[in-house]
C-alpha cells in the first residue's frame, strides 16, 4: 500500500489530537507495553479517553516536564513504551536536558509529543510558540524527528513508531489539519514525498504549511512557473536523496516551515545542497523572531508564511538561478 | 533472606575503598571524595541488601540501583568487580580512552549499572521510572536510589519527590548521601538544604536517619524502609565526604582531587590495617 494524495484539500473532520488519542487507544489495546505519560494537559491533548480506556498505563505527572521525560526513561528501560506529551516548548526546550541524557545519551526508548507547533500556539502567544522545538531535537545524536500532516500520517507513524527503538519527537497541531492523503496511505520515516511535480522549483514543506505550499504551487502555476511541491514530514534524518534529485532537477528551492529557519527544515536542506548540489534557495519560515499572540491567519500573514509570501520567494528564487 | 554478617559487610566497604583508591591513584585524578561516602552504603546493598545476579546483570527479577550522582561511579565499579560483574583488573582502566568504567555511571558500558547518570537531579525521576514499570509488571523488586545531598540543591529532585508520594511508591527506597559538602564547599554555605528528612517527610515520605558508614544499621534501615506501605521511603545516611581516606577525609576541597601515587600508598595502606583488624 503506498500513498494516496487527496483529489481536493479540504479541512478534514477529525481534529488532529482525536486520531492521537484513539490511535493510542488502539496501540496499547494491542500492546501491552504502551504507557501514555502527561504533564498536565490531558484535557488540551483530549487524552481524556485513552485515561478511561488504560488507567493503569495513564500517568498524568502534573507540571513535571522534567521529571516526566525522566519517567518515561526508566519506564522504558523495563521494556515499557512511553509516548509522552506536553506543548512543544515544554516537551524540548524546558528538559533538553533530561531529554539529552536521560534518554539519548543513555539509550533509552521514548517518544516525546509536541503539541501547537509555531504559529498554531495562537493565542498562547509568544511564551508558548516553538519556533525552536525541531532545531533543539535536531542536535539531539540519533534523535528521529516528524512533523505528521494531517490524521492520516498521524496515525500510520505512530503505529510504526511504536515498534521503532530510540527518542522520537513527534510535532503536531491539536486541532484540524488540512486533509492531504487519503485514508490508508503507508508512509515511510525518512523520505519525503512528491506531492505535485514541477520543473523550475521546488517547494520543501512540512506540517502546516503543506497546504499553502500546494497553493502557492498553483499561483506559480497561473504566473507560468511550474513548481514542485514535496512534503517533508522527517527533518530527521532528512530525506538527502530527495533533496539533491530536486536541486538537481529543478535548479532551484525554497524551504517553507512554521518553524525559526535557523536549525529547522531550511538548516537541514541547505546543509545538504551546500554539501552535494548548491544552487539558489530561500527559506519561508520565522525569521529569527519570537511569536505573539494572534490567529493562524494573523500569524501566518505576520511571518510571511501565506501562500503569497511562498509564492513570491518561489518567484525570486527562480530569478537568481536563471540570473536575472 | 539470611541474616547479613556485620564483620564481612565491613571488609566488604573497606574491599571497596580499596579498590576504589586504587583504581584513582592510577588514574591519578578522580571523585574522591563522594565516591568513599558511599562506600558503606554499597557494601550494604551488595553484600545484604539487593536481589542481583553478578553473571546476569539485566535479570528482569533484580532490584536495580540508579547512582543519580554519577560520579561517584568508581566506587560502585569496585562494588560490582569485587561481586564479579566483571573482572577486578578493568578497574585499572578507570576513565581512559575506551574504557568500560567512565567517570560517570553509564547503563551502555558497564556490566551492572542500571541506568545513566551524570546531570545531577535526573536519576530520582529515571528510578521512579523503573520503579512503576516494575510495579506495573507485577514485580516484586526493589528500586534503590542513591542521591548526594548537593544534589538535593536540583528542583527536579522534588518534582520526583511529589511524583514519587502521589503515585505511593513503596517499592522506591532513596538513599541520600548527607555528607554536608559539595563542590564548592559545605553544603550550609554553598545552598542550605535545610531539614532533609522534614523536607522529604512534607512531602509524604517515610523518613529514616542512619549511620551512613554503618553497613549493618544500613541494612537495618532497608529492613524498616520495606515495612512502610504505600509510600516512598528516605533513608539519610550521615556521613563523611572522603571518608577512610586519608588524603581526603577532613578536607573542604576533596570533591575532584589529584592523587598522587604516595598519597594513594598511604590511603591503600591504611585501608589494608583497618582491613587486617576486621579479619
Amino acid at each position: 500500500m503506498g500513498i494516496s494524495i487527496a483529489k481536493d484539500i479540504k479541512n478534514d473532520m477529525e481534529m488532529m489530537r482525536a486520531a492521537y488519542c484513539n490511535t493510542l487507544i488502539e496501540i496499547a489495546d494491542k500492546d501491552k507495553r504502551v504507557v501514555v505519560l502527561d504533564a498536565d494537559l490531558m484535557k488540551s491533548m483530549g487524552m481524556i479517553p485513552f485515561l478511561k480506556a488504560h488507567p493503569s498505563r495513564t500517568f498524568n505527572c502534573g507540571v513535571q516536564e522534567a521529571n516526566m521525560i525522566g519517567v518515561a526513561c526508566g519506564l522504558s528501560a523495563t521494556g515499557k513504551v512511553p509516548f509522552a506529551h506536553t506543548f512543544g516548548p515544554f516537551a524540548t526546550r524546558r528538559c533538553f536536558d533530561q531529554i539529552f541524557l536521560s534518554a539519548a545519551y543513555a539509550r533509552l526508548n521514548i517518544r516525546i509529543t509536541g503539541s501547537d507547533p509555531g504559529i498554531t500556539a495562537a493565542y498562547n502567544g509568544g511564551t508558548h510558540m516553538p519556533f525552536e522545538d525541531m532545531g533543539l531535537m535536531r542536535c539531539i545524536p540519533g534523535a528521529t524527528l516528524i512533523e505528521p500532516t494531517d490524521c492520516v500520517m498521524l496515525k500510520d507513524l505512530l503505529w510504526q513508531i511504536k515498534d521503532m527503538y530510540g527518542v522520537f519527537y513527534i510535532r503536531i497541531q491539536r486541532k484540524e489539519p488540512k486533509m492531504i492523503y487519503k485514508p490508508g496511505s503507508v508512509f515511510t520515516i525518512g523520505k519525503g514525498i512528491v506531492l505535485k511535480d514541477g520543473a523550475d522549483v521546488t517547494l520543501i514543506a512540512s506540517g502546516l504549511l503543506v497546504s499553502d505550499a500546494l497553493e502557492a504551487a498553483r499561483l506559480l502555476e497561473e504566473k507560468g512557473v511550474s513548481a514542485r511541491v514535496v512534503n517533508m514530514f522527517t527533518w530527521k534524518p532528512v530525506d538527502r536523496e530527495l533533496i539533491e534529485k530536486c536541486a538537481a532537477e529543478t535548479g532551484a528551492i525554497v524551504t517553507v516551515e512554521n518553524h525559526n529557519i535557523i536549525n529547522g527544515l531550511g538548516s537541514a536542506v541547505a546543509e545538504v545542497i551546500a554539501e552535494n548540489k548548491p544552487v539558489p534557495m530561500e527559506r519561508i519560515g520565522s525569521q529569527d523572531r519570537f511569536g505573539e499572540v494572534g490567529n493562524v491567519d494573523y500569524l501566518k500573514k505576520a511571518f510571511n508564511m501565506t501562500a503569497d509570501d511562498i509564492a513570491k520567494a518561489a518567484r525570486k528564487v527562480v530569478r537568481r538561478k536563471i540570473g536575472e | 533472606m539470611t541474616e547479613y554478617n556485620k564483620e564481612e559487610l565491613e571488609r566488604f566497604a573497606a574491599n571497596i575503598r580499596l579498590k576504589t583508591l586504587g583504581a584513582i591513584t592510577k588514574r591519578g585524578f578522580g571523585h574522591v571524595g563522594g565516591a568513599m561516602s558511599i562506600a558503606d552504603v554499597l557494601a550494604a546493598l551488595y553484600g545484604y541488601v539487593m536481589r542481583i545476579d553478578p553473571k546476569n546483570p539485566s535479570w528482569e527479577e533484580r532490584d536495580w540501583l540508579v547512582c543519580s550522582k554519577g560520579h561517584a561511579g568508581p566506587a560502585l565499579y569496585a562494588a560490582l568487580a569485587i561481586k564479579g560483574y566483571f573482572d577486578e583488573k578493568v578497574l585499572d582502566t578507570l576513565n581512559r580512552g575506551g574504557t568500560i568504567l567512565p567517570s560517570h555511571c553509564d547503563r551502555n558500558k558497564t556490566p551492572g549499572i542500571d541506568m545513566t547518570t551524570g546531570s545531577l537531579g535526573q536519576g530520582i525521576s529515571t528510578a521512579i521510572g523503573v520503579a512503576l514499570g516494575n510495579r506495573l509488571d507485577n514485580k516484586d523488586n526493589y528500586t534503590y536510589l542513591i542521591l548526594g545531598d548537593g544534589e538535593l540543591n536540583e528542583g527536579q529532585i522534588w518534582e520526583g519527590a511529589m511524583f514519587a508520594n502521589h503515585f505511593k511508591l513503596d517499592n522506591l527506597i532513596v538513599f541520600v548521601d548527607y555528607n554536608k559538602q559539595q563542590l564548592d564547599g559545605y553544603t550550609k554555605d554553598i545552598m542550605d538544604i535545610g531539614d532533609i528528612g522534614a523536607k522529604f517527610a512534607a512531602f509524604g515520605w517515610d523518613v529514616i536517619k542512619v549511620d551512613g558508614h554503618n553497613p549493618a544499621a544500613i541494612c537495618d534501615a532497608v529492613k524498616e524502609a520495606k515495612s512502610a506501605a504505600g509510600k516512598p521511603s528516605v533513608i539519610i545516611l550521615d556521613t563523611f565526604k572522603g571518608r577512610g581516606c586519608t588524603f581526603a577525609e577532613g578536607l573542604l576541597d576533596n570533591h575532584h582531587m589529584v592523587v598522587s601515587e604516595e598519597q594513594g600508598r598511604t590511603a591503600m595502606d591504611a585501608v589494608r590495617q583497618k582491613l587486617s583488624e576486621l579479619e
